[in-house]
């Protein structure tokens, strides 16, 4: 297993109150992401657990465009990874922002 | 916590077979009612599976909580069909025992178990077997209590292995079209047996041996449902309501009622055969039935409903 952990800071929190949320499965291709809503609003965390080594630039990669996009402040996000290609990962993030703002 | 957005998708459209199970949970129970034991942010993992170099899932594939079902309370637990297989575990299965003995101090109307399995957990396969065994021993406590235990089948997975066990003490038992319950698995048969034995490439042939609706025409489930998380609500209502008191008459009864089966089809070749016997009038038609065309067929098979279990 490969673990890997960004630490970005952002403009703006997550809009929203929601503490905490849970969307995908770990199966093959697919992956779980859970939010949690307990940093600083102008911090956000994305640790990955992948039984998939050597992706670390792609991960890097993937969760800078989401932090871009998406501005998640005060979100701790963890990864369980089964193996999903980075636009099944991209889609999965913003779904998991998605419903941390409702 | 907020889960896949269940909670606002129709159940009547939802397909409990595509759901997932915190989605077949959030739109099983009353809006807003579910409250779970151990969620994701506990981390609740595996301790056994990083051995292997395979990823953990942070419930385990296993949601358990209390809820309400029409108003009243309820004990639930739903398996993940798509992580290994909804297998159990250590953790996984320690969830479920642990839930099934809160039903004794709790005394909900019903515990719901929502199964989609292969079995145990190669990976953790003592503690799964051991897990297994549990949850048998903890139903038969739950069912003296008084409290209807109901099984609901039709994911991905089936209800296969030491699911299938479990499920065999259930009170009742709802399953759907693509639920099958069994304790070998098609490819288990087919590698110690062979292929002449059971084919398991032939989905069909799986389907008519362990699929839904085999198991209600024979009396192994107790309500067939369209593949609908309202048509799984329903039937789990209805099955609370007629649940068998667990006592020496129903076992005996159960007793008979298998003793009866195996006299009356242990020479059939085919689950159509089976059929054929039950006078239904046209065994190959089974299949491609719709669930209300399959209904009428069931009310007039005489093995579907009994009072044992």
């Amino acid at each position: 297993m490969e673990s890997l952990t960004f630490r970005h800071t952002t403009k703006k929190p997550l809009p929203g109150s929601v503490p905490s949320a849970i969307t995908g499965v770990v199966a093959s291709g697919n992956l779980e992401i859970l939010l949690e809503r307990v940093l600083p609003p102008d911090a956000c965390e994305v640790a990955i657990e992948t039984p998939i080594a050597g992706y670390g630039d792609v991960w890097e990669a993937v969760v800078a465009d989401f932090v871009a996009r998406a501005q998640p402040g005060g979100l701790r996000i963890s990864i369980n990874d089964g193996g999903a290609r980075p636009d099944t990962v991209s889609l999965r993030l913003l779904q998991g922002a998605r419903l941390m703002e409702a | 916590m907020a889960g896949d957005r269940a909670a606002s998708i129709d159940p009547d459209a939802l397909s409990w077979y595509e759901a997932t199970a915190r989605q077949r949970v959030l739109a099983l129970t009353d809006p807003g009612s579910f409250r779970e034991f151990l969620p994701p942010t506990e981390r609740r993992m595996s301790p056994h599976l990083p051995l292997f170099d395979l990823p953990r899932a942070f419930d385990d594939g296993i949601v358990v909580g209390r809820a309400r079902l029409d108003g009243e309370p309820v004990l639930i637990a739903a398996q993940e069909g798509r992580f290994m297989g909804g297998a159990f575990g250590e953790v996984h299965g320690g969830k479920l025992v642990g839930l099934l003995r809160a039903a004794l101090a709790l005394k909900p109307k019903a515990v719901l178990i929502l199964f989609d399995t292969g079995g145990v957990r190669l990976q953790e396969a003592n503690a799964g077997e051991t897990a297994i065994a549990e949850a048998m021993r903890a139903i038969v406590d739950v069912r003296v209590a008084g409290i209807p235990v109901i099984g609901l089948i039709g994911g991905r997975a089936g209800c296969y292995g030491g699911g299938g066990l479990i499920a065999g003490t259930c009170s009742r038992l709802a399953v759907s079209e693509g639920g099958r319950i069994s304790v070998s698995g098609p490819e288990v048969i087919e590698t110690n047996k062979g292929a002449e034995e059971f084919d398991s490439r032939d989905r069909a042939l799986v389907w008519r041996t362990m699929g839904g609706k085999h198991r209600r025409l024979i009396g192994g489930a107790d309500a067939f449902c369209a593949d609908t998380v309202s048509a799984f609500r329903k039937a789990a209502r209805d099955l609370v309501g007629r649940a068998p008191a667990f006592d020496l008459d129903t076992l005996e009864a159960e007793q008979a009622r298998l003793e009866a089966r195996i006299d009356r089809f242990g020479d059939c070749r085919d689950a159509t055969d089976v059929w054929a016997r039950l006078g239904v009038n046209d065994p190959e038609s089974v299949p491609a039935m719709d669930t209300d065309a399959f209904a009428e067929t069931v009310a007039r098979s005489p093995e579907a409903d009994h009072d044992a279990r």
